[in-house]
């Protein structure tokens, strides 16, 4: 009896979780997707152990050449303009990283519009900046500060059901 | 025997799905984020549920592991061994076996030495709320609720020790968040039960009858690779022969790939039946995808 009370309730509880949560996504109107590059000047430090402008750029270099070498992620990026989207790549993470750009691309929903995108590949370009940063020596809790700032995108990245 | 049917069966499903899926090959969650197999065949901690779905099947993927563990502390030794599939990051169901071995104090309570405990251990777990990775925006942490079915096979010496019932079963809540700015990884549950020793000896007793605990850990991430921790677990008090503390421990988790976890923990059990300060080794192994 205590059992089936006790199961209730937590049911209940988890019922009215799952709709906060809803309900607290649904509220948002959101006609404009949310920024691509918000600013975090308190990363400046992690910014500074990227090596700065200079370090990013090496850093998207080495990444593009893994992106492309991938089987999952090479039919994704074969057909963009990789210096171009290297380019991008480096100002976003210099914005959100409190460096002194200006981000030149578009929001995440239109510069990934046209592609199938699943959770998987999302977190296979994870992956593979991850190897980047790893082999730009960047050291991992300045990695993760980066990446902390980018899982949010998944929503307007990963193509919804 | 019903036991191994049930397994093959939940092995051989997830097999046949993953066979069958376009991501074959490829399990698409990040290393470690779908926990290790805690000591009923859950993912989690050593000791404690996650929130977390275990396996590395992104919400598009069906993944799955099987793991080993084995804790052995002053007057015991406890192993187990199981497997779990997680649907779609949904849905988690495991088969756990406890075997608990009593040593030289099954021969000093007349139950002859090596006595040993069985149970078995049904599991499910669903996601409510959340993602502990993803929403690193918000404070908002994975929700899970889950059930543990537990069936011990030594009724007559449950019933002799004043135990009620030689099985039962748990329901808990987890919440599980991610703070990967931080390193850091927090979990809390809580738990009803009436389970002695985890179940080992039976469910509820001459001094109660099921009640609610708190279990907690705390990990922090040392690289992708590398994960260190600590956890407690409170457990009811119900036999009069055989009281029974929090359970703690301090592991170090690390999968050097998404097929492998090893994870070592220094454990305190506390009292068990008449044995004070069960302190020792847990040791634990999990191959999956």
């Amino acid at each position: 009896m205590t059992q089936t009370i006790l199961l209730r309730s937590l049911c209940a509880l988890a019922l009215m979780c799952s709709q906060a949560v809803g309900s607290q996504e649904a509220a948002s109107p959101a006609p404009l997707p949310p920024d691509p590059a918000p600013a975090f000047p308190e990363l400046k430090p992690v910014f500074d152990q990227f090596g700065g402008k200079p370090g990013l750029k090496l850093l998207m270099d080495d990444f593009m050449v893994r992106l492309l070498a991938d089987a999952r992620m090479h039919t994704f990026f074969e057909k963009v303009e990789h210096d171009r989207v290297k380019r991008e790549l480096a100002e976003q993470f210099c914005v959100i990283l409190g460096g002194d750009c200006v981000y030149s691309g578009r929001d995440m929903v239109a510069a990934h519009e046209g592609f199938i995108i699943t959770a998987a590949d999302f977190n296979r370009l994870v992956e593979i900046l991850q190897v980047s940063m790893d082999a730009r020596d960047i050291p991992e809790r300045a990695q993760n500060a980066l990446i902390a700032k980018l899982a949010p995108m998944h929503r307007e990245i990963i193509t919804p059901d | 025997m019903r036991s191994i049917t049930f397994a093959t069966l939940l092995l051989a499903s997830a097999f046949a799905q993953v066979a069958a899926a376009e991501d074959f090959g490829y399990s698409g969650k990040l290393l470690l984020t779908g926990g290790v197999s805690q000591i009923e065949g859950a993912g989690g901690g050593g000791l404690t549920p996650w929130a977390l779905i275990g396996g590395y099947g992104t919400r598009d993927q069906i993944g799955g592991n099987a793991f080993y563990t084995r804790v052995n502390v002053d007057d015991y030794a406890l192993d187990v061994y199981g497997l779990k599939v997680g649907f779609y990051d949904r849905l988690e169901l495991s088969f756990a076996r406890q075997s608990f071995d009593t040593r030289d104090v099954g021969a000093a309570l007349g139950l002859g030495e090596g006595f040993d405990f069985e149970q078995d251990i049904y599991g499910a777990k669903l996601r409510v709320a959340g993602d502990a990775v993803y929403e690193q925006s918000s404070w908002l942490p994975q929700v899970a609720l889950g059930i543990l079915h537990k069936r011990n096979n030594r009724g007559a010496v449950i019933q002799a020790i004043g135990g009620e019932d030689d099985q039962g079963t748990d329901v808990y809540l987890s919440a599980t968040k991610l703070f990967l700015g931080q390193s850091l990884l927090l979990n809390g549950t809580v738990r009803w039960t009436e389970a002695n020793q985890i179940g080992i000896l039976g469910f509820g007793g001459d001094r109660a009858s099921g009640s609610l605990e708190l279990e907690g850990s705390a990990a922090y991430l040392l690289d992708r690779n590398l994960v260190v921790g600590a956890e407690f677990r409170s457990k009811p008090d119900q036999l009069g022969i055989a009281g029974e503390d929090l359970w703690w421990d301090v592991f170090l988790a690390w999968a050097p790939n998404k097929h492998l976890a090893i994870t070592l923990a220094y454990v305190d059990l506390g009292n068990v039946v008449i044995a004070d300060n069960q302190r020792g080794a847990y040791l634990s192994m999990q191959v999956g995808f």
